[in-house]
């Protein structure tokens, strides 16, 4: 019945949007984060990287959004390196884990960042970032300063400056990790609905085994010492996705299988450390 | 909490003046030792075409060199931020200058310097400077590294990044040093003075102190030491003024009127 929402489900029918082909990372200091990664996303996904602290999920996404060399392998974005972005007629933005907004800049100012840098006209501007802050649901803060808004609310406009260039591909750092479960659920509620509704696709990082199954259409899980990625597993569940579904059997079947996963990839190395 | 802060130290200073005239009057001290506060205030009223007259010139030469130490300390500091290598190469000198007393050099630019107002700028300018170089090149630095990089994947331009994110950045920064230097510039342009002696045709608070003490006029050597303090106090306020107009957005400066 809900079959038309799982677009997940037809991902045959478009070209590979971000391909990751053995793409790893040293870091100059000599710290290995990440070994090769293969990864294959579809236009339209929603992709979780899920892992402990220091298994190189920053790392990646940060080498996706180009601000980190791959050490070796590539990554394209549309069939492109990420320099070459803007040629195929494609825009990507990143989410940080903290709200990053300027705090000599109202929120309206905050928002229109990406625009001005990128050279927006004026009037265009503002009609965006008006249409970006009503989607966020801060129309009324517009000239706030940050530090005039919780927690939640300022991730909110950092999520808003991450619309306003009506990007296709948004990289999400840990975006929510900083606040209470409650305000955290509601915007993961809010999040998928702005993937359903502008056909995003999205990669997201988290620490969370229930965020992740409760956002992704797929959760990649990664393992730390050393930094790899040890599983995919599609979350088979038709969006939208209500409250209801947290507290559903297949939701406590994918969550017991994510930290099953975790646990087995830790024993490992627990193990390995043992045998040194 | 507003009223506090004002009321509070007016308090003290009402106690601390009151207790002043109280021991002088109490243990009968000879004027030439120390006057009383009454004293201390009509000396000030009746040397004033005198002390007025040294207040402008101090001040005269505070400003001066102020205004020297913020355009160089800001012009130095946009040269380190620009490279590593500047920075590694002059840093240690910009720290020989703050560590070296003034009073050890003044002489020396006093020679080489004809123009006397000129070499008490330039002694003051001295002291006033470091402050400024240190904390504007700490500002520009701390720039938050993840809107950085917000800046790169928007592809800014360097002027862009420069003027949108590192100079607002450092504000905070500029403006504490401000402060500190403030009050450097006007202790540099006394301790010059009191160094250059009586070089020059405008003399000075520095000068009129001096005099007074050859002269054992302790009342305006009082009166003298009122006006540089009160022009301390004034230089600061009026900083602290600027800073929260200018830093309105700054939470250090907001949280002050909670
Ligand atoms: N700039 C850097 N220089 C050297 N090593 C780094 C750097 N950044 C990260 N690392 C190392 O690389 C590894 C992976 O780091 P990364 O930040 O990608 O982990 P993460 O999965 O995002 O962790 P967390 O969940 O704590 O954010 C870690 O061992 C970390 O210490
Ligand atoms: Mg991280």
């Amino acid at each position: 019945m809900a079959d038309d929402h799982r677009r997940y489900a037809q991902p045959k029918l478009l070209a590979p949007m971000i391909e990751i082909l053995s793409a790893s990372k040293t870091y100059p200091n000599g710290t290995h984060a990440l070994q090769p990664v293969d990864l294959k996303i579809q236009e339209g996904e929603f992709v979780t990287l899920l892992g402990p602290s220091g298994c190189g999920k920053s790392t990646l996404l940060k080498m996706i959004a180009g601000l980190l060399p791959a050490t070796d392998g590539r990554i394209l974005l549309w069939s492109k390196p990420v320099e070459a972005i803007e040629s195929t007629g494609h825009r990507m933005s990143f989410v940080f884990q903290e709200a990053t907004l300027m705090p000599w800049s109202r929120v309206a100012g905050n928002v229109r960042l990406p625009l001005e840098l990128q050279g927006v006209d004026s009037s265009d501007a503002d009609q965006r970032v008006n249409d970006s802050l009503a989607l966020v649901g801060l129309s009324k803060f517009h000239d706030a300063y940050p530090r005039e808004l919780s927690g939640g609310m300022q991730m909110r406009v950092s999520i808003a400056r991450g619309l306003v260039t009506n990007p296709t591909l948004i990289l999400m750092d840990e975006p929510f990790g900083a606040l209470d479960e409650i305000t955290r659920n509601k915007l993961d509620q809010d999040l998928l609905e702005l993937w359903q509704q502008k056909k995003l696709t999205v990669i997201f990082v988290t620490h969370s085994i229930y965020e992740a199954v409760y956002l992704s259409t797929r959760v990649v899980v990664m393992a730390a010492r050393p930094g790899r990625v040890i599983e995919e597993v599609p979350i088979d569940e038709p969006f939208p996705r209500g409250p209801e579904f947290r507290v559903s059997t297949q939701f406590a079947g994918y969550a017991k299988h994510l930290q099953e996963s975790l646990l087995r990839a830790s024993n490992a190395n627990e193990l390995a450390e043992g045998a040194l | 909490m507003k009223a506090q802060r004002i009321v509070l130290p007016v308090v003290v200073a009402i106690v601390l003046i009151g207790l002043w005239h109280g021991l002088v009057k109490a243990f009968e001290i000879p004027v030439y030792l120390v006057p009383s506060p009454g004293k201390v205030l009509e000396t000030l009223i009746k040397d004033w075409s005198l002390l007025g007259g040294s207040l402008y010139n101090t001040l005269k030469i505070t400003f001066f060199a102020f205004f020297c130490a913020v355009v160089l300390g800001v012009a130095i500091a946009f040269l380190f931020v620009q490279s590593k290598f500047i920075e590694a190469a002059f840093f240690p000198y910009a720290v020989l200058l703050q560590v070296t007393p003034i009073v050890a050099i003044a002489p020396l630019i006093i020679i080489w310097v004809k123009n006397p107002t000129a070499s008490l700028v330039i002694c003051a300018t001295l002291v006033a400077l470091f402050p400024i170089i240190s904390n504007t090149t700490l500002g520009l630095r701390s720039v938050n590294p993840g809107l950085q990089q917000l800046f790169k994947m928007n592809r800014a331009t360097r002027w862009q990044t420069l003027t949108r994110l590192r100079i607002p950045s450092a504000l905070p920064y500029f403006f504490g040093g401000l402060r500190i230097s403030s009050g450097l510039a006007l202790i540099g342009a006394v301790v010059a003075e009191f160094v250059a002696g009586t070089g020059g045709t405008g003399v000075g608070l520095a000068y009129q102190i001096l005099q007074s003490g050859y002269q054992l006029n302790i009342p305006r050597m009082f009166a003298a030491l009122l006006l540089i303090t009160l022009a301390g106090v004034l230089l600061f306020a009026l900083m602290v003024a600027l800073s929260k107009w200018a830093l309105s957005w700054h939470e250090s400066e907001l949280s002050n009127d909670h």
